[in-house]
Protein backbone atom coordinates (compact mmCIF):
# COMPACT_ATOMS: atom_id res chain seq x y z
CA UNK A 1 0.00 0.00 0.00
CA UNK A 2 1.56 3.48 -0.47
CA UNK A 3 0.38 6.71 -0.88
CA UNK A 4 1.39 9.87 -2.73
CA UNK A 5 0.77 13.29 -2.02
CA UNK A 6 -2.81 12.39 -1.24
CA UNK A 7 -4.82 15.32 0.86
CA UNK A 8 -8.01 15.95 1.43
CA UNK A 9 -10.20 18.84 1.93
CA UNK A 10 -13.94 19.27 3.13
CA UNK A 11 -14.60 22.73 1.46
CA UNK A 12 -11.96 25.29 2.97
CA UNK A 13 -11.50 22.82 6.13
CA UNK A 14 -8.31 20.91 5.30
CA UNK A 15 -8.42 17.07 7.24
CA UNK A 16 -5.15 15.79 5.90
CA UNK A 17 -2.26 17.15 3.69
CA UNK A 18 0.16 16.07 1.08
CA UNK A 19 0.29 12.43 2.79
CA UNK A 20 3.35 10.08 1.46
CA UNK A 21 4.09 6.98 2.46
CA UNK A 22 4.16 3.29 1.94
CA UNK A 23 3.81 0.12 3.54
CA UNK A 24 5.11 -3.16 2.93
CA UNK A 25 3.34 -6.60 3.07
CA UNK A 26 2.99 -7.94 6.22
CA UNK A 27 3.81 -4.87 8.14
CA UNK A 28 2.17 -3.45 11.05
CA UNK A 29 2.06 0.38 10.28
CA UNK A 30 1.22 3.13 12.88
CA UNK A 31 -0.32 6.29 12.57
CA UNK A 32 -0.32 7.98 15.42
CA UNK A 33 -1.32 11.73 15.94
CA UNK A 34 -3.83 14.07 17.99
CA UNK A 35 -7.48 14.16 17.78
CA UNK A 36 -8.68 15.82 14.71
CA UNK A 37 -5.12 15.23 13.07
CA UNK A 38 -6.68 13.44 10.35
CA UNK A 39 -6.41 9.58 10.78
CA UNK A 40 -9.92 9.01 10.63
CA UNK A 41 -9.85 10.79 7.17
CA UNK A 42 -6.85 8.93 5.90
CA UNK A 43 -8.34 5.74 6.90
CA UNK A 44 -11.90 6.31 4.93
CA UNK A 45 -9.89 7.87 1.91
CA UNK A 46 -8.12 4.79 1.12
CA UNK A 47 -10.73 2.41 2.56
CA UNK A 48 -12.59 4.09 -0.71
CA UNK A 49 -15.23 5.41 1.37
CA UNK A 50 -14.32 9.16 0.22
CA UNK A 51 -12.51 10.37 -2.48
CA UNK A 52 -9.26 12.54 -2.03
CA UNK A 53 -9.18 15.98 -3.18
CA UNK A 54 -5.72 15.36 -4.58
CA UNK A 55 -2.73 12.79 -4.73
CA UNK A 56 -3.04 9.36 -5.29
CA UNK A 57 -2.44 6.26 -3.97
CA UNK A 58 -2.17 2.30 -4.39
CA UNK A 59 -4.24 -0.18 -1.69
CA UNK A 60 -3.93 -3.81 -1.78
CA UNK A 61 -1.96 -3.66 -4.56
CA UNK A 62 -4.93 -2.05 -6.58
CA UNK A 63 -4.53 2.50 -7.68
CA UNK A 64 -7.56 4.18 -5.86
CA UNK A 65 -9.87 5.20 -8.12
CA UNK A 66 -13.57 5.05 -8.21
CA UNK A 67 -14.10 2.53 -10.43
CA UNK A 68 -11.57 0.04 -8.82
CA UNK A 69 -13.62 0.67 -5.24
CA UNK A 70 -15.51 -2.51 -5.31
CA UNK A 71 -12.44 -4.68 -6.31
CA UNK A 72 -10.41 -2.82 -3.43
CA UNK A 73 -13.36 -3.10 -0.90
CA UNK A 74 -12.91 -7.08 -1.37
CA UNK A 75 -9.37 -7.12 -0.49
CA UNK A 76 -9.12 -4.86 2.73
CA UNK A 77 -11.35 -4.41 5.44
CA UNK A 78 -11.51 -1.82 8.15
CA UNK A 79 -12.71 -1.52 11.48
CA UNK A 80 -14.22 1.97 11.87
CA UNK A 81 -14.02 3.89 15.12
CA UNK A 82 -17.18 3.33 16.53
CA UNK A 83 -18.01 -0.59 15.80
CA UNK A 84 -21.69 -0.44 14.35
CA UNK A 85 -23.02 -2.83 14.92
CA UNK A 86 -26.73 -3.93 14.76
CA UNK A 87 -27.87 -4.09 18.09
CA UNK A 88 -31.01 -5.53 17.93
CA UNK A 89 -29.04 -8.72 16.27
CA UNK A 90 -26.89 -11.28 17.78
CA UNK A 91 -23.38 -11.42 17.21
CA UNK A 92 -23.59 -13.87 14.47
CA UNK A 93 -26.39 -12.47 12.71
CA UNK A 94 -24.22 -9.58 12.10
CA UNK A 95 -21.20 -11.32 11.11
CA UNK A 96 -23.41 -13.34 9.16
CA UNK A 97 -24.72 -10.69 7.09
CA UNK A 98 -21.39 -9.17 6.64
CA UNK A 99 -19.80 -12.89 5.17
CA UNK A 100 -22.67 -12.90 2.80
CA UNK A 101 -21.43 -9.23 1.44
CA UNK A 102 -18.21 -10.56 1.16
CA UNK A 103 -19.71 -13.70 -0.80
CA UNK A 104 -17.44 -15.60 1.24
CA UNK A 105 -17.66 -19.46 0.40
CA UNK A 106 -18.69 -21.72 3.47
CA UNK A 107 -20.25 -18.41 5.80
CA UNK A 108 -20.63 -20.42 8.76
CA UNK A 109 -17.54 -21.79 9.16
CA UNK A 110 -15.26 -18.33 8.32
CA UNK A 111 -18.06 -17.05 10.56
CA UNK A 112 -17.21 -19.53 13.33
CA UNK A 113 -13.36 -18.87 13.08
CA UNK A 114 -13.74 -15.20 12.93
CA UNK A 115 -15.30 -15.65 16.43
CA UNK A 116 -12.66 -18.00 18.16
CA UNK A 117 -10.57 -15.94 16.58
CA UNK A 118 -11.57 -13.16 19.10
CA UNK A 119 -12.21 -15.62 21.63
CA UNK A 120 -16.18 -14.80 21.57
CA UNK A 121 -17.34 -18.11 20.34
CA UNK A 122 -19.61 -18.48 23.72
CA UNK A 123 -21.33 -15.25 23.01
CA UNK A 124 -22.34 -15.81 19.37
CA UNK A 125 -25.98 -15.79 20.29
CA UNK A 126 -26.10 -13.04 22.32
CA UNK A 127 -27.31 -9.89 21.03
CA UNK A 128 -25.25 -7.07 20.27
CA UNK A 129 -26.87 -4.70 22.32
CA UNK A 130 -26.10 -6.45 25.48
CA UNK A 131 -22.18 -6.53 24.76
CA UNK A 132 -19.50 -4.09 26.65
CA UNK A 133 -17.93 -1.80 25.04
CA UNK A 134 -15.01 -4.23 24.82
CA UNK A 135 -16.80 -7.13 23.35
CA UNK A 136 -18.46 -5.30 20.92
CA UNK A 137 -14.90 -4.08 19.91
CA UNK A 138 -14.30 -7.54 19.07
CA UNK A 139 -17.02 -8.24 17.43
CA UNK A 140 -15.97 -5.75 15.24
CA UNK A 141 -12.33 -6.94 14.88
CA UNK A 142 -14.14 -10.67 13.85
CA UNK A 143 -16.22 -8.47 11.74
CA UNK A 144 -12.81 -7.26 9.95
CA UNK A 145 -11.42 -10.66 9.38
CA UNK A 146 -14.52 -12.41 7.81
CA UNK A 147 -12.72 -11.85 4.33
CA UNK A 148 -8.92 -12.57 5.48
CA UNK A 149 -7.98 -8.97 4.41
CA UNK A 150 -4.46 -8.54 2.76
CA UNK A 151 -4.88 -4.90 4.25
CA UNK A 152 -6.80 -4.43 7.76
CA UNK A 153 -7.45 -0.84 8.95
CA UNK A 154 -7.77 -0.55 12.48
CA UNK A 155 -8.89 3.25 13.56
CA UNK A 156 -8.41 3.46 16.87
CA UNK A 157 -9.13 -0.07 17.98
CA UNK A 158 -9.18 0.72 21.52
CA UNK A 159 -10.01 3.76 22.41
CA UNK A 160 -12.46 4.33 25.41
CA UNK A 161 -11.71 0.71 26.84
CA UNK A 162 -10.04 -0.19 29.96
CA UNK A 163 -7.01 -1.24 30.26
CA UNK A 164 -7.81 -4.96 30.41
CA UNK A 165 -10.09 -4.50 27.27
CA UNK A 166 -7.11 -2.69 25.31
CA UNK A 167 -4.94 -4.97 26.49
CA UNK A 168 -6.51 -8.37 24.97
CA UNK A 169 -7.24 -6.31 21.83
CA UNK A 170 -3.23 -5.89 21.78
CA UNK A 171 -2.90 -9.24 21.77
CA UNK A 172 -5.33 -10.00 19.27
CA UNK A 173 -3.67 -7.60 16.80
CA UNK A 174 -0.25 -8.78 17.84
CA UNK A 175 -1.66 -12.39 16.79
CA UNK A 176 -2.60 -10.87 13.51
CA UNK A 177 1.23 -9.93 12.59
CA UNK A 178 2.68 -12.61 13.38
CA UNK A 179 -0.26 -14.08 10.91
CA UNK A 180 1.42 -11.81 8.58
CA UNK A 181 -1.54 -9.79 7.84
CA UNK A 182 -0.09 -6.52 6.71
CA UNK A 183 -2.08 -3.78 8.88
CA UNK A 184 -2.79 0.14 9.07
CA UNK A 185 -3.37 1.47 12.93
CA UNK A 186 -4.07 4.34 13.92
CA UNK A 187 -3.99 5.65 17.18
CA UNK A 188 -3.41 8.42 19.47
CA UNK A 189 -1.69 6.43 22.27
CA UNK A 190 1.91 6.46 22.10
CA UNK A 191 2.94 3.55 24.00
CA UNK A 192 0.07 1.75 21.50
CA UNK A 193 1.94 2.48 18.50
CA UNK A 194 5.33 1.58 19.96
CA UNK A 195 3.75 -1.71 21.24
CA UNK A 196 2.44 -2.77 17.99
CA UNK A 197 4.05 -1.25 15.28
CA UNK A 198 6.95 -2.03 13.25
CA UNK A 199 6.87 1.69 11.75
CA UNK A 200 5.15 4.81 12.58
CA UNK A 201 4.22 7.83 11.20
CA UNK A 202 3.01 10.93 12.67
CA UNK A 203 0.65 12.90 11.33
CA UNK A 204 -0.70 16.72 12.87
CA UNK A 205 -2.99 17.25 9.29
CA UNK A 206 0.89 16.88 7.30
CA UNK A 207 3.06 14.16 8.18
CA UNK A 208 5.82 14.94 10.34
CA UNK A 209 8.01 12.16 10.04
CA UNK A 210 7.75 8.49 9.57
CA UNK A 211 10.23 5.34 10.91
CA UNK A 212 10.31 2.78 13.30
CA UNK A 213 10.10 3.37 16.96
CA UNK A 214 13.33 3.92 17.69
CA UNK A 215 14.69 5.77 14.58
CA UNK A 216 12.02 8.60 15.29
CA UNK A 217 13.93 8.61 18.96
CA UNK A 218 17.41 8.73 17.01
CA UNK A 219 16.62 11.31 14.61
CA UNK A 220 14.78 13.83 16.97
CA UNK A 221 17.07 13.89 19.74
CA UNK A 222 20.35 13.77 20.44
CA UNK A 223 22.22 10.37 22.22
CA UNK A 224 22.75 11.10 25.56
CA UNK A 225 25.50 8.80 28.04
CA UNK A 226 24.47 9.54 31.58
CA UNK A 227 26.99 8.60 33.41
CA UNK A 228 27.38 8.46 37.56
CA UNK A 229 30.77 8.59 40.11
CA UNK A 230 31.00 8.83 43.32
CA UNK A 231 32.65 12.12 44.12
CA UNK A 232 31.99 15.16 41.76
CA UNK A 233 35.20 15.35 38.90
CA UNK A 234 37.63 18.20 39.78
CA UNK A 235 38.18 18.86 36.08
CA UNK A 236 34.90 17.19 34.17
CA UNK A 237 36.23 19.52 31.18
CA UNK A 238 39.65 18.00 30.77
CA UNK A 239 38.13 14.37 31.21
CA UNK A 240 35.20 14.96 28.91
CA UNK A 241 36.26 17.28 26.06
CA UNK A 242 37.85 15.71 23.02
CA UNK A 243 36.77 11.75 23.48
CA UNK A 244 35.74 9.93 20.20
CA UNK A 245 32.33 10.49 19.76
CA UNK A 246 31.16 12.74 22.40
CA UNK A 247 29.96 16.21 21.35
CA UNK A 248 29.73 17.87 24.21
CA UNK A 249 28.77 17.27 28.70
CA UNK A 250 26.84 19.41 31.06
CA UNK A 251 26.32 18.44 35.19
CA UNK A 252 23.39 15.81 35.73
CA UNK A 253 23.62 16.95 39.69
CA UNK A 254 26.46 16.31 42.09
CA UNK A 255 28.47 13.41 40.13
CA UNK A 256 26.33 13.36 37.60
CA UNK A 257 26.66 14.39 34.23
CA UNK A 258 25.45 13.97 30.64
CA UNK A 259 27.48 13.30 27.83
CA UNK A 260 25.51 14.32 24.26
CA UNK A 261 27.04 11.27 22.44
CA UNK A 262 27.19 11.33 18.47
CA UNK A 263 28.21 7.66 18.65
CA UNK A 264 27.59 5.33 21.90
CA UNK A 265 30.01 2.78 20.86
CA UNK A 266 32.68 4.66 20.73
CA UNK A 267 31.92 7.37 23.55
CA UNK A 268 30.79 4.63 26.21
CA UNK A 269 34.32 2.95 26.36
CA UNK A 270 36.38 6.02 26.12
CA UNK A 271 34.65 7.84 28.60
CA UNK A 272 35.14 4.81 31.17
CA UNK A 273 38.66 4.96 30.30
CA UNK A 274 39.19 8.47 30.60
CA UNK A 275 37.20 8.48 34.05
CA UNK A 276 39.25 5.28 35.52
CA UNK A 277 42.44 7.10 33.87
CA UNK A 278 41.78 9.60 36.49
CA UNK A 279 41.00 7.68 39.45
CA UNK A 280 37.55 8.43 39.59
CA UNK A 281 34.72 5.46 40.57
CA UNK A 282 32.48 4.74 38.58
CA UNK A 283 28.93 4.19 39.93
CA UNK A 284 27.25 3.57 36.37
CA UNK A 285 27.20 4.35 33.14
CA UNK A 286 23.91 4.36 31.00
CA UNK A 287 22.21 5.76 27.54
CA UNK A 288 19.41 7.75 28.33
CA UNK A 289 16.39 6.73 26.50
CA UNK A 290 13.15 8.72 25.31
CA UNK A 291 10.30 7.48 24.57
CA UNK A 292 8.74 7.64 21.76
CA UNK A 293 6.41 10.09 23.54
CA UNK A 294 9.33 12.51 23.85
CA UNK A 295 9.41 12.01 19.80
CA UNK A 296 5.37 12.87 19.90
CA UNK A 297 5.70 15.59 22.11
CA UNK A 298 8.54 17.49 20.56
CA UNK A 299 6.41 17.34 17.70
CA UNK A 300 3.58 18.27 18.18
CA UNK A 301 5.37 21.33 20.82
CA UNK A 302 7.41 22.44 17.43
CA UNK A 303 4.21 23.03 15.58
CA UNK A 304 2.58 25.14 18.35
CA UNK A 305 5.32 27.51 18.12
CA UNK A 306 5.46 27.46 14.66
CA UNK A 307 1.54 28.50 14.74
CA UNK B 1 -24.52 -1.44 -16.01
CA UNK B 2 -22.26 -4.28 -13.89
CA UNK B 3 -24.52 -7.23 -12.71
CA UNK B 4 -25.62 -7.08 -9.02
CA UNK B 5 -24.95 -9.87 -7.24
CA UNK B 6 -28.17 -11.28 -5.71
CA UNK B 7 -26.24 -12.89 -2.72
CA UNK B 8 -25.69 -9.70 -1.51
CA UNK B 9 -29.01 -7.81 -2.54
CA UNK B 10 -29.97 -11.15 -0.68
CA UNK B 11 -27.56 -10.22 2.73
CA UNK B 12 -29.27 -6.55 3.08
CA UNK B 13 -33.28 -7.35 2.29
CA UNK B 14 -32.53 -10.41 5.26
CA UNK B 15 -30.64 -8.21 7.70
CA UNK B 16 -33.12 -5.14 7.13
CA UNK B 17 -36.37 -7.54 7.63
CA UNK B 18 -34.83 -8.41 11.15
CA UNK B 19 -34.21 -5.21 11.49
CA UNK B 20 -37.60 -3.59 10.83
CA UNK B 21 -38.82 -6.53 13.06
CA UNK B 22 -37.41 -5.94 15.69
CA UNK B 23 -37.98 -2.19 15.50
CA UNK B 24 -40.49 -1.49 17.93
CA UNK B 25 -40.92 2.49 16.80
CA UNK B 26 -41.42 0.86 12.98
CA UNK B 27 -43.53 -2.21 13.93
CA UNK B 28 -45.98 0.08 16.02
CA UNK B 29 -46.23 2.69 12.71
CA UNK B 30 -46.94 -0.27 10.59
CA UNK B 31 -49.64 -1.60 12.74
CA UNK B 32 -51.18 1.83 13.69
CA UNK B 33 -51.58 2.56 9.91
CA UNK B 34 -53.17 -0.02 8.76
CA UNK B 35 -55.75 0.19 11.97
CA UNK B 36 -56.30 3.84 10.87
CA UNK B 37 -57.04 2.65 7.24
CA UNK B 38 -59.73 0.33 7.80
CA UNK B 39 -61.45 1.04 10.97
CA UNK B 40 -63.47 3.63 9.71
CA UNK B 41 -64.27 1.85 6.60
CA UNK B 42 -65.45 -1.11 8.50
CA UNK B 43 -67.07 1.12 10.53
CA UNK B 44 -69.06 2.85 7.80
CA UNK B 45 -69.70 -0.52 6.24
CA UNK B 46 -71.00 -3.08 9.02
CA UNK B 47 -73.32 -0.44 10.33
CA UNK B 48 -75.09 0.18 7.22
CA UNK B 49 -78.64 -1.48 6.51
CA UNK B 50 -79.64 -3.79 3.51
CA UNK B 51 -81.95 -0.95 2.32
CA UNK B 52 -78.91 1.50 2.22
CA UNK B 53 -76.60 0.01 0.57
CA UNK B 54 -77.42 1.30 -3.25
CA UNK B 55 -75.77 4.68 -1.73
CA UNK B 56 -72.41 2.86 -1.96
CA UNK B 57 -73.28 2.55 -5.57
CA UNK B 58 -70.87 5.74 -6.87
CA UNK B 59 -68.07 4.82 -3.83
CA UNK B 60 -65.09 2.49 -3.91
CA UNK B 61 -64.81 1.58 -0.35
CA UNK B 62 -62.09 -1.42 -0.95
CA UNK B 63 -59.92 1.72 -2.80
CA UNK B 64 -59.74 3.66 0.44
CA UNK B 65 -56.91 0.86 1.84
CA UNK B 66 -55.24 1.52 -0.76
CA UNK B 67 -53.84 4.16 1.08
CA UNK B 68 -52.27 1.18 3.43
CA UNK B 69 -49.40 0.33 0.97
CA UNK B 70 -48.92 4.10 -0.05
CA UNK B 71 -48.00 5.20 3.78
CA UNK B 72 -46.74 2.31 5.68
CA UNK B 73 -43.74 1.30 3.29
CA UNK B 74 -43.00 5.32 3.46
CA UNK B 75 -42.42 5.25 7.36
CA UNK B 76 -40.27 2.15 6.91
CA UNK B 77 -38.48 3.36 3.78
CA UNK B 78 -37.53 6.55 5.22
CA UNK B 79 -36.17 4.63 8.92
CA UNK B 80 -33.58 2.87 6.03
CA UNK B 81 -30.93 4.81 5.39
CA UNK B 82 -30.79 7.60 7.76
CA UNK B 83 -31.86 4.84 10.74
CA UNK B 84 -28.88 3.16 9.89
CA UNK B 85 -26.79 6.53 9.25
CA UNK B 86 -27.76 7.41 13.16
CA UNK B 87 -27.18 4.32 14.72
CA UNK B 88 -23.45 4.45 12.81
CA UNK B 89 -24.35 0.94 10.87
CA UNK B 90 -23.49 2.79 7.30
CA UNK B 91 -20.20 3.15 7.73
CA UNK B 92 -18.94 -0.56 8.18
CA UNK B 93 -21.08 -1.81 5.10
CA UNK B 94 -20.28 0.82 3.04
CA UNK B 95 -16.68 -0.55 3.82
CA UNK B 96 -18.02 -4.42 2.11
CA UNK B 97 -17.98 -4.68 -1.45
CA UNK B 98 -21.90 -4.33 -1.81
CA UNK B 99 -22.61 -2.05 -4.84
CA UNK B 100 -24.98 0.99 -4.24
CA UNK B 101 -27.95 -0.73 -6.38
CA UNK B 102 -27.37 -3.59 -4.34
CA UNK B 103 -28.29 -1.89 -1.40
CA UNK B 104 -30.86 0.21 -2.51
CA UNK B 105 -32.54 -2.76 -4.02
CA UNK B 106 -32.13 -4.84 -0.93
CA UNK B 107 -33.28 -1.77 1.37
CA UNK B 108 -36.52 -1.47 -1.17
CA UNK B 109 -37.20 -4.73 -1.52
CA UNK B 110 -36.92 -5.05 2.22
CA UNK B 111 -39.41 -2.63 2.76
CA UNK B 112 -41.67 -3.71 0.29
CA UNK B 113 -42.37 -7.38 1.53
CA UNK B 114 -44.12 -6.58 4.58
CA UNK B 115 -45.83 -3.89 3.57
CA UNK B 116 -47.50 -5.83 0.68
CA UNK B 117 -48.22 -8.26 2.95
CA UNK B 118 -50.00 -6.10 5.46
CA UNK B 119 -51.59 -4.67 3.07
CA UNK B 120 -53.33 -8.02 2.03
CA UNK B 121 -53.56 -8.96 5.57
CA UNK B 122 -55.78 -6.29 6.09
CA UNK B 123 -57.77 -6.30 3.17
CA UNK B 124 -58.55 -9.77 3.51
CA UNK B 125 -59.52 -9.26 7.24
CA UNK B 126 -61.94 -6.61 6.20
CA UNK B 127 -63.63 -8.46 3.01
CA UNK B 128 -64.27 -12.02 5.74
CA UNK B 129 -65.73 -9.21 8.26
CA UNK B 130 -67.84 -7.94 5.30
CA UNK B 131 -68.71 -11.30 4.03
CA UNK B 132 -69.80 -12.14 7.65
CA UNK B 133 -70.84 -9.65 9.66
CA UNK B 134 -72.43 -7.05 7.19
CA UNK B 135 -76.16 -6.38 6.35
CA UNK B 136 -77.23 -9.17 3.31
CA UNK B 137 -77.01 -7.16 0.35
CA UNK B 138 -73.78 -4.61 1.65
CA UNK B 139 -71.24 -7.05 0.47
CA UNK B 140 -71.90 -7.43 -3.08
CA UNK B 141 -72.15 -3.74 -3.10
CA UNK B 142 -69.26 -3.09 -1.59
CA UNK B 143 -67.24 -6.40 -2.74
CA UNK B 144 -66.79 -5.88 -6.66
CA UNK B 145 -64.41 -7.40 -9.08
CA UNK B 146 -63.06 -4.59 -10.73
CA UNK B 147 -62.08 -2.99 -7.05
CA UNK B 148 -60.87 -6.52 -5.75
CA UNK B 149 -58.22 -6.48 -9.07
CA UNK B 150 -57.62 -2.83 -8.69
CA UNK B 151 -56.32 -3.39 -5.35
CA UNK B 152 -54.14 -7.15 -6.16
CA UNK B 153 -52.74 -4.65 -8.72
CA UNK B 154 -51.83 -1.18 -7.30
CA UNK B 155 -51.31 -2.41 -3.95
CA UNK B 156 -47.20 -3.43 -4.63
CA UNK B 157 -47.04 -0.03 -7.40
CA UNK B 158 -47.52 2.27 -4.63
CA UNK B 159 -45.82 0.45 -2.19
CA UNK B 160 -43.25 1.01 -4.61
CA UNK B 161 -43.14 4.86 -5.44
CA UNK B 162 -44.29 5.51 -2.19
CA UNK B 163 -40.31 3.35 -1.05
CA UNK B 164 -38.60 4.88 -3.56
CA UNK B 165 -39.67 8.24 -2.31
CA UNK B 166 -39.21 7.96 0.87
CA UNK B 167 -35.83 6.24 0.34
CA UNK B 168 -34.82 9.54 -1.67
CA UNK B 169 -36.16 12.00 1.31
CA UNK B 170 -34.03 9.04 3.58
CA UNK B 171 -30.70 9.28 1.60
CA UNK B 172 -30.30 13.25 1.87
CA UNK B 173 -32.56 13.21 5.20
CA UNK B 174 -30.38 13.88 8.62
CA UNK B 175 -32.94 12.96 11.27
CA UNK B 176 -35.01 9.87 10.93
CA UNK B 177 -38.31 11.55 12.65
CA UNK B 178 -38.37 14.63 9.91
CA UNK B 179 -37.33 11.40 7.41
CA UNK B 180 -40.60 9.68 8.55
CA UNK B 181 -42.70 12.92 8.18
CA UNK B 182 -41.37 14.31 4.98
CA UNK B 183 -42.04 10.47 2.98
CA UNK B 184 -45.43 10.70 4.58
CA UNK B 185 -46.22 13.61 3.30
CA UNK B 186 -44.53 12.70 0.32
CA UNK B 187 -47.36 9.81 -0.01
CA UNK B 188 -50.14 12.32 0.04
CA UNK B 189 -50.80 13.02 -3.44
CA UNK B 190 -50.92 9.09 -4.09
CA UNK B 191 -53.67 9.33 -0.92
CA UNK B 192 -55.07 11.87 -1.99
CA UNK B 193 -55.39 10.50 -6.02
CA UNK B 194 -56.98 7.62 -3.95
CA UNK B 195 -59.56 9.02 -1.97
CA UNK B 196 -60.95 10.82 -5.26
CA UNK B 197 -61.19 7.83 -7.02
CA UNK B 198 -63.11 5.85 -4.06
CA UNK B 199 -65.29 8.89 -4.11
CA UNK B 200 -65.76 8.97 -7.75
CA UNK B 201 -64.61 12.58 -8.20
CA UNK B 202 -62.29 10.65 -10.43
CA UNK B 203 -64.07 8.01 -12.26
CA UNK B 204 -62.82 4.76 -11.21
CA UNK B 205 -62.58 3.36 -15.13
CA UNK B 206 -60.40 1.25 -17.09
CA UNK B 207 -58.93 4.53 -18.36
CA UNK B 208 -58.53 5.52 -15.03
CA UNK B 209 -56.68 2.70 -13.93
CA UNK B 210 -54.90 2.45 -17.20
CA UNK B 211 -53.09 5.70 -16.83
CA UNK B 212 -52.40 5.71 -13.10
CA UNK B 213 -50.98 1.73 -14.18
CA UNK B 214 -49.08 3.16 -16.54
CA UNK B 215 -47.74 6.15 -14.34
CA UNK B 216 -46.91 3.91 -11.22
CA UNK B 217 -45.04 2.02 -13.68
CA UNK B 218 -42.80 4.73 -14.90
CA UNK B 219 -42.11 6.20 -11.51
CA UNK B 220 -41.05 2.98 -9.98
CA UNK B 221 -38.50 2.39 -13.17
CA UNK B 222 -37.10 5.45 -12.44
CA UNK B 223 -37.33 5.18 -8.80
CA UNK B 224 -34.27 3.18 -7.97
CA UNK B 225 -31.89 5.44 -10.57
CA UNK B 226 -33.41 8.46 -8.74
CA UNK B 227 -32.21 6.91 -5.16
CA UNK B 228 -29.07 5.86 -6.23
CA UNK B 229 -27.74 9.15 -7.93
CA UNK B 230 -28.77 10.76 -4.32
CA UNK B 231 -27.12 8.33 -2.79
CA UNK B 232 -23.54 10.30 -2.31
CA UNK B 233 -21.04 7.88 -0.16
CA UNK B 234 -19.17 10.85 0.82
CA UNK B 235 -21.68 12.96 2.47
CA UNK B 236 -23.47 10.08 3.81
CA UNK B 237 -20.34 8.77 5.71
CA UNK B 238 -19.13 12.63 6.89
CA UNK B 239 -22.34 14.26 7.28
CA UNK B 240 -21.19 17.08 4.88
CA UNK B 241 -21.52 18.01 1.57
N1 LIG C 1 -17.15 16.02 7.16
C1 LIG C 1 -16.26 16.93 7.56
N2 LIG C 1 -16.43 18.22 7.26
C2 LIG C 1 -15.54 19.13 7.64
N3 LIG C 1 -14.43 18.87 8.35
C3 LIG C 1 -14.20 17.59 8.68
C4 LIG C 1 -15.10 16.55 8.30
N4 LIG C 1 -14.61 15.38 8.78
C5 LIG C 1 -13.48 15.68 9.41
N5 LIG C 1 -13.22 17.01 9.36
C6 LIG C 1 -12.06 17.71 9.92
O1 LIG C 1 -10.91 17.05 9.49
C7 LIG C 1 -9.97 16.98 10.54
C8 LIG C 1 -9.53 15.56 10.75
O2 LIG C 1 -10.56 14.78 11.30
P1 LIG C 1 -10.37 13.25 11.62
O3 LIG C 1 -9.86 12.58 10.40
O4 LIG C 1 -11.65 12.74 12.16
O5 LIG C 1 -9.26 13.26 12.73
P2 LIG C 1 -8.77 12.11 13.71
O6 LIG C 1 -9.41 10.83 13.30
O7 LIG C 1 -7.29 12.11 13.58
O8 LIG C 1 -9.20 12.53 15.09
C9 LIG C 1 -10.62 17.60 11.75
O9 LIG C 1 -10.13 18.89 11.92
C10 LIG C 1 -12.08 17.63 11.43
O10 LIG C 1 -12.71 18.72 12.02
MG1 LIG D 1 -10.49 9.58 14.38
Amino acid sequence: MSADHLSKRFGGRIAFDDVTFEVGRGEVFGFLGPNGAGKTTTVRALGTLIAPSSGSATVAGIALEPENGVEIRRRISVMPESPGLYLRHSVVENLECFAELYEISEPADRVERALAAVNLADRAHDACGTLSKGLRQRVALARALLNDPEVLFLDEPTSGLDPVAAREVHELIDGLRRRGVTIFLTTHRLEEAERLCDRVAILNTTLRMIGRPDDLRDRLFTKTLSVKVRDPLAEPDRVFAGLPGVDGWRQDGPGGYLLGVSDTNLAAPAAVRALVATGADVLSISEARHSLEDVYLKLIDDEAVGR
Amino acid sequence: MTRLSRRRVRAIFTKDLREFRRNRSLTVGMGIIPILFSIQPLITVLTLSSSASSALRHEHVLLYMLGIPALVPALVAAYSIVGERQQGTLEPVLTTPVRRDELLLGKALAALVPSVAVAYLVFGFFLACVELFAAPSVAPAVIRVPDLLAQLVFTPLLAGWSIWAAMLISTRANDVRVAQQLAMVASLPSVAVIVLVALNFIPASLVTAAVAAAALLLLNRIGLRLVSATFDRERLITGSK
